[in-house]
């Protein structure tokens, strides 16, 4: 499913996953503020190119306005209608926060199967580019703590091709977290139309000794870190959930039934985050298999600051996980 | 308002019989509260009934609605039906929802009704959705997003509006000013006297009209559904009208202005449009009776087989919360 001869971006990936799902179905449609070319095709300009390909009707700049856009594609998707929305950053996302958790999330459930949102909601943010506590959060367990939405990001430009062409043909609402660092980030071009399946992680690297699980940006620290391991003979697993909620975990339990030793690595916030709850039922579910109490890397609590040298301590770097780890093989 | 013409006798009857509906629906549902024979959450739209039943007899089948916690009304003029929507107040596996949604949330797609939402304010930028999958697909349907007076003062009213007419949406905005949301007078929270003047920020047309007169909210009705059929974009309407019971039912109304009250008591609207019924020879006192009992009769039996209908099974926690277990 990949061409690893043929190199392309995450953010061509991502063009191409909505531009070769809209060629596939006339229920599909785009919103988001700036999105259409005239506008510039999206504040990094990931659908680009798109409005002037399936016209200004389909590919539509919105008003700065997210409850509506939400709603929009909440009462489109419910007349049967596939639309991906663009929430310019994820912390945009906490003005229709209404419009997702009570409605998009619910609405199946709360009309006994009635009714379904098969919405996308694409997000995107990133500590690292000194925009501060209002343009950076990682809030996927905001909305990995919502029933009835699906939550999903991407390492590398197959999956995030592959995993936004599930989202948008899933019959539930899916966040699909993006990264503004990621954008620029080669890998293996995707073949047209692949589908990565929502739920399903993956194991980036093989290992014996340690699991690093982790999602997004956190891959490739993970893998640096694992090299570091390597010089010293020892064996890291890498594990990309890919799908943050549901998560995989028949994959991350055969992995740390293997290794014994589980550390959980994310941007986010350490407390009260997606590392919590996995560590929580692992530790239940793996107890005897165990050789340390699962560790968790993640972000300290306090805002995403701005002052370069605070952003940098805020973020969770190779440093951080390393020293995880360490406490692991103690 | 170039339409004045007012509805065909016909046509009359039907607004009539739905207004019967709904209040007879909803003296049922105060008197099992009261009684004791189903205790629920319930925000009676008693007073409010001929603003749906004009709307509705202008609908089609096919045209959507989405309503809020005090839409009963709303509902069965639109056509939910009564042993469904019992079966829903009942909790019971029968019900609309199967018993996951509860009387705040009616759901019934059959009739149009997409959506009932808890959140002031919500079914607006839901009910452009409805109307943007209209447009995208040049189908020429409408839908409808019904709210209280106080939802004009939320965010949401302000992004919805806005985003219907820059995209000229087939969506009406149907605003049920009773006077109060929640305990708070709409005088008190609200900047303008009229919602409906509103509309003009939003360069669409605003219809202010006396939501208890049958004939003149026919009209508004007819008025906007065609403009908003024939493409030329959303219409605000503001209803006047009254709730009789309070905010939720039950409540002591202590913050009501009790004369004004008594007064729009008084100005029943459905007894009101049964007179006119009667007085243009559309239908006898007898008739009408029938009618009426008819529907009650309806109704006692839908609460009946509710109350004696199965609960949802437990394992109803894990269905329908996701299409599919990934």
């Amino acid at each position: 499913m990949v061409n690893t001869e043929e190199q392309t971006t995450v953010i061509q990936a991502l063009n191409a996953a909505m531009a070769d799902a809209m060629e596939q179905d006339d229920s599909i449609f785009l919103l988001g503020e700036d999105i259409a070319d005239p506008e510039e095709g999206g504040v990094a300009g990931v659908t680009a190119g798109l409005s002037t390909r399936f016209g200004d009707s389909r590919v539509r700049s919105t008003p700065i306005s997210e409850q509506a856009i939400v709603g929009a594609g909440i009462g489109a998707a419910l007349n049967g209608m596939r639309p991906v929305l663009e929430i310019m950053m994820m912390n945009f996302a906490t003005v229709a926060m209404d419009m997702i958790v009570n409605h998009a999330a619910k609405l199946r459930f709360m009309s006994g199967g009635q009714t379904q949102v098969p919405l996308t909601i694409r997000m995107a943010t990133g500590a690292g580019l000194s925009t501060a506590g209002q343009h950076a959060d990682y809030l996927e367990a905001w909305f990995a703590h919502t029933a009835g939405l699906k939550v999903v990001t991407y390492s590398n430009p197959a999956d995030a091709y592959g995993l936004l062409q599930s989202c948008i043909f899933d019959n539930d609402p899916c966040i699909f977290i993006e990264n503004f660092l990621s954008y620029s980030v080669k890998g293996g071009a995707p073949e047209k139309g692949s589908r990565v399946p929502l739920g399903k992680a993956k194991v980036v690297r093989e290992g014996s000794d340690l699991t690093i699980v982790c999602y997004g940006a956190q891959v490739s620290i993970a893998l640096s870190v694992a090299e570091k391991f390597a010089a010293e003979g020892v064996s890291v697993e890498v594990v990309d959930l890919r799908t943050i909620s549901p998560w995989d975990q028949e994959t991350v339990f055969t992995s740390v039934a293997k290794t014994g030793r589980l550390v959980v690595s994310h941007e986010a916030l350490k407390a009260f985050g997606v590392g919590a709850e996995i560590a929580a039922v692992v530790q239940q579910e793996l107890w005897s298999s165990l050789k340390a109490p699962v560790r968790r890397a993640g972000a300290p609590t306090c805002p995403v600051p701005y002052s370069r040298p605070l952003e940098l301590a805020f973020m969770t770097s190779v440093e951080d996980l390393e020293t995880e780890a360490r406490l692991l093989l103690k | 308002m170039d339409n004045q013409q007012g509805p065909t006798n016909e046509v009359l009857l039907e607004l009539y019989k739905k207004c019967a509906l709904a209040k007879i629906n909803d003296e049922n549902a105060r008197r099992v509260i009261m009684n004791g024979t189903l205790p629920m959450i319930y925000y009676s739209p008693r007073g409010q009934e001929v603003i749906p039943a004009a709307m509705s007899v202008n609908l089609r089948d096919d045209d959507t609605i989405c309503t809020i916690y005090r839409g009963m009304h709303d509902m069965v003029c639109k056509g939910v039906p009564v042993d469904a929507l019992w079966a829903e107040y009942a909790g019971k596996a029968t019900g609309t929802c199967k018993g996951k949604g509860g009387p705040m949330h009616i759901t019934h797609p059959e009739s149009g009704c997409m959506l009932t939402t808890g959140i002031v304010g919500s079914s607006l930028p839901i009910a452009n959705g409805l109307a943007l999958s209209y447009q995208l697909r040049n189908l020429d349907n409408v839908s409808v997003a019904y709210f209280g007076d106080a939802a004009s003062n939320i965010g949401a009213f302000h992004e919805a509006l806005n985003m219907a007419s820059i995209w000229k949406l087939p969506v009406v905005f149907v605003c049920q000013n009773n006077r109060y949301g929640e305990h708070t007078t709409f005088a008190k929270a609200t900047s303008v006297n009229k919602v409906s003047d509103r509309a003009a920020s939003y360069g669409m047309p605003g219809i202010h009209v006396d939501g208890n007169d049958a004939i003149a909210m026919y009209n508004a009705a007819k008025e906007a559904i065609d403009h908003a059929r024939s493409g030329k974009g959303p219409v605000l309407i503001e209803a006047m009208t009254f709730r009789f019971y309070g905010h939720v039912f039950g409540d002591q109304d202590g913050y009501m202005d009790q004369a004004e009250k008594k007064r729009a008591m008084e100005n029943d609207p459905v007894p009101k449009l049964r007179d006119l019924v009667i007085s243009r020879g559309i239908a006898s006192d007898a008739e009408l009776t029938e009618m009426e009992a008819a529907i009650d009769s309806e109704i006692k039996q839908a609460i009946e087989a509710a109350l004696s209908a199965p609960w949802p099974d437990v394992d109803e926690l894990g269905k329908d919360v996701v299409a599919s277990a990934v």
